[in-house]
């Protein structure tokens, strides 16, 4: 129950500091990069659902953040739709698309899986970067329209879209909070255990798995559209791997398969990426060692190891006064076994 | 029915460098069972190193290709000690994610010590010559030539030494072949060498036509990624069946439907067999 209260003191901490932040800080620039990072926090909580507690890495969810955006780019700006109409269309698109690449990529297993995946990520790039009339190609795709008003509500300024992701981000993060922990959460974390015995065990797995990478291609799509609406540009890049790699990267340093991961990992590589910003070009130089390096040494991430860190202490806690009596018991039992050789001598 | 032929040199020329590629990501395949996402910046190293030896050390083509095979093998035979060695029990997700971390290295580091433009390969065998009235340069023919005669060496080395033979041991099974003596280790280090120099190989023989740049090997690893599931995960002749196969289809494809989307046909392909057989071509069965 403590420990319930203390996460409970940690969390309104946090989301104290996330709304006071652009009151605290009012250079324009960190608002900004705040709200890209909480936009890639929601697409990276995607990967991490499926990735992480389902088991399965997907490379194409870059292609899935690009069809979110590029379908309310143009569905705003070609087709004059209203834009919340376009911003539920496009994630609607998307999930639907990804209905249709789950159904038939998830036949596959693992390294197939991966491949598939990679290749439909491709496919998505070249036809967004060859489909000049539809996209704008290479030349990309400018005007899209920042977030209409919803009744008084205006998100013309930086403040009030970095508002508005954050209420987006939270909205995820306690979907997540609820899924995890739920039965379903748990048929998840099983799948990812082992598929053999979770179907062994009745658990229909590609049912489940399906539900899993569809809600993941949502939550992706959701960035996306959130991403074009933020920034009001787009090229084919966001659709390439690179983009991809990112999301892993922020998902690696934060820790595969926590709840935590996500928000830990994506702001200490945005800040990180700050820092090295006269490396841009090769900040993948130090990215992909430390990449490399960490799945090699800490493949739990951040987060990942806290929990782990924290789990073996309450387990040496717990363990403790086991430990003593057993310790107690020995010390007795030899003791009565010196007093028995002293009475045969 | 002239066009149709040129098509089918060119694609024989394609289908030659994608073989060779392929080769070397099936035969790590078939002993790690690692799909090895970094092979395709080995392919980028290999030619940038015989671009370098060529253009700065002054060597002869020939030797360049040789000079860069003997460093791009050692870049493997590095990769698999620092890196999958380390990772041998870990989760599969592990290798594959570090496998791109490399991948994203070796590109960054290509970018910062070459540059990112796009730059040429002289070769000594750009003249035209004319072989049965169809015209085509001697470097095509050498692409060809030496794909064929490094497939057949490869062929006997496998299948007629013991080394290879040890190879394919531990392809088959792991703890089998280091039950009746095979140092596994040295086996593994091997094969990655290998793997490095056909890649290596592929990219010098392929940079005169196309170019060389930083992300010259994307495209290339992931049509050999395509040609290994079709030809069968870790099966050599596979590999070399598929990239002929896509070479084919990707040259008549270009000519006959579009230019511009030539480089979907590979990932269509794929898509259309893992729809139909999740398990790719040739599955093994009863695994």
């Amino acid at each position: 129950m403590a420990v319930f209260e203390k996460r409970r003191l940690w969390l309104a901490v946090l989301a104290a500091l996330a709304l006071a932040f652009p009151l605290l800080v009012t250079n324009g620039y960190y608002v900004h990069m705040m709200t890209i990072s909480f936009i890639w926090m929601i697409a990276v909580y995607g990967l991490n659902l499926f990735a992480g507690y389902t088991g399965y890495l997907s490379l194409a969810h870059a292609g899935f953040f690009a069809i979110g955006a590029y379908t309310l780019g143009i569905l705003t700006v070609k087709a004059g739709w209203p834009f919340w109409l376009a911003f539920a269309a496009a994630c609607l698109l998307t999930t639907l698309i990804g209905v249709f690449v789950g159904l038939v990529a998830l036949r596959t297993k693992e390294h197939f899986f991966a491949i598939y995946t990679l290749c439909v990520g491709y496919i998505i790039y070249l036809i967004i970067d060859k489909w000049d009339s539809l996209t704008g190609g290479v030349r990309g795709f400018i005007g899209i329209p920042a977030p209409a008003d919803i009744g008084p509500l205006s998100f013309q300024t930086p403040v009030a879209q970095y508002y508005l992701v954050l209420c987006f981000l939270v909205a995820v993060i306690f979907t997540m909070y609820r899924l995890v922990y739920s039965l379903t959460g748990r048929t998840y974390i099983a799948i990812r255990n082992s598929e053999e015995l979770a179907l062994t065990l009745g658990i229909s797995t590609m049912k489940n798995k399906l539900a899993s990478f569809v809600l993941s291609v949502f939550f992706t799509s959701l960035a996306g559209a959130l991403y074009a609406s933020f920034i009001r540009f787009l090229g084919p890049d966001i659709a390439y791997v690179s983009v991809m790699f990112d999301f892993l990267t922020y998902l690696l340093v934060g820790g595969i398969g926590t709840l935590a991961g996500p928000v830990v990992g994506t702001l200490l590589i945005t800040f990180l990426s700050q820092q090295l910003q006269f490396l841009q070009d090769y900040r993948m130089l130090i990215f992909g060692p430390v990449l490399t390096l960490l799945i090699i040494f800490y493949p739990h991430g951040i987060a990942g190891g806290v929990i782990r860190l924290k789990a073996k202490r309450e387990e040496a806690r717990r363990l403790d006064p086991e430990a003593n009596r057993v310790a107690a018991e020995l010390a007795v039992s030899s003791q009565g076994r010196g007093e028995r050789h002293a009475e045969e001598g | 029915m002239e066009l149709f032929i040129q098509q089918l040199l060119n694609g024989l020329t394609v289908g030659s460098v994608y073989s060779l590629v392929a080769l070397g990501l099936t035969l790590v395949y078939g002993i790690l069972h690692i799909p090895n996402f970094a092979h395709g910046a080995l392919y980028m190293m290999g030619g940038y190193v015989t671009l370098m030896a060529m253009t700065k050390l002054g060597m002869p083509y020939g030797i360049a290709i040789v000079a860069s095979m003997a460093a791009v093998g050692l870049l493997g035979v590095l990769m698999e000690r620092l890196v999958f060695y380390p990772l041998r029990n870990a989760p599969p997700l592990h290798d594959k994610i570090a496998a791109i971390g490399i991948l994203l290295f070796l590109e960054a580091f290509a970018q910062f010590v070459w540059g990112a433009d796009y730059q040429t390969m002289p070769t000594p065998y750009g003249d035209v010559v004319t072989v049965f009235g169809f015209t085509l340069t001697i470097q095509r023919i050498l692409i060809i030539a030496s794909a064929v005669i490094i497939m057949i060496l490869l062929y006997l080395f496998l299948k007629k030494t013991f080394i290879g033979a040890s190879i394919i041991a531990m392809a088959q099974n792991r703890e089998g072949a280091n039950l009746v003596g095979i140092n596994t280790n040295k086996v593994a280090m091997l094969t990655f060498f290998l793997s490095g120099s056909l890649a290596a190989l592929a990219a010098s023989l392929a940079s005169p036509i196309n170019l060389v740049f930083p992300g010259m090997g994307h495209l290339v690893i992931l049509k050999a990624f395509v040609i290994i599931i079709l030809g069968g995960m870790g099966s050599i002749p596979g590999a070399i069946v598929g990239g002929y196969i896509l070479g084919f289809s990707e040259s008549l494809g270009a000519t006959y439907v579009s230019n511009d989307y030539k480089d979907i046909i590979a990932f269509a392909i794929l898509v259309i067999i893992l729809t139909v057989k999740p398990n790719g071509l040739f599955a093994k069965e009863g695994h």
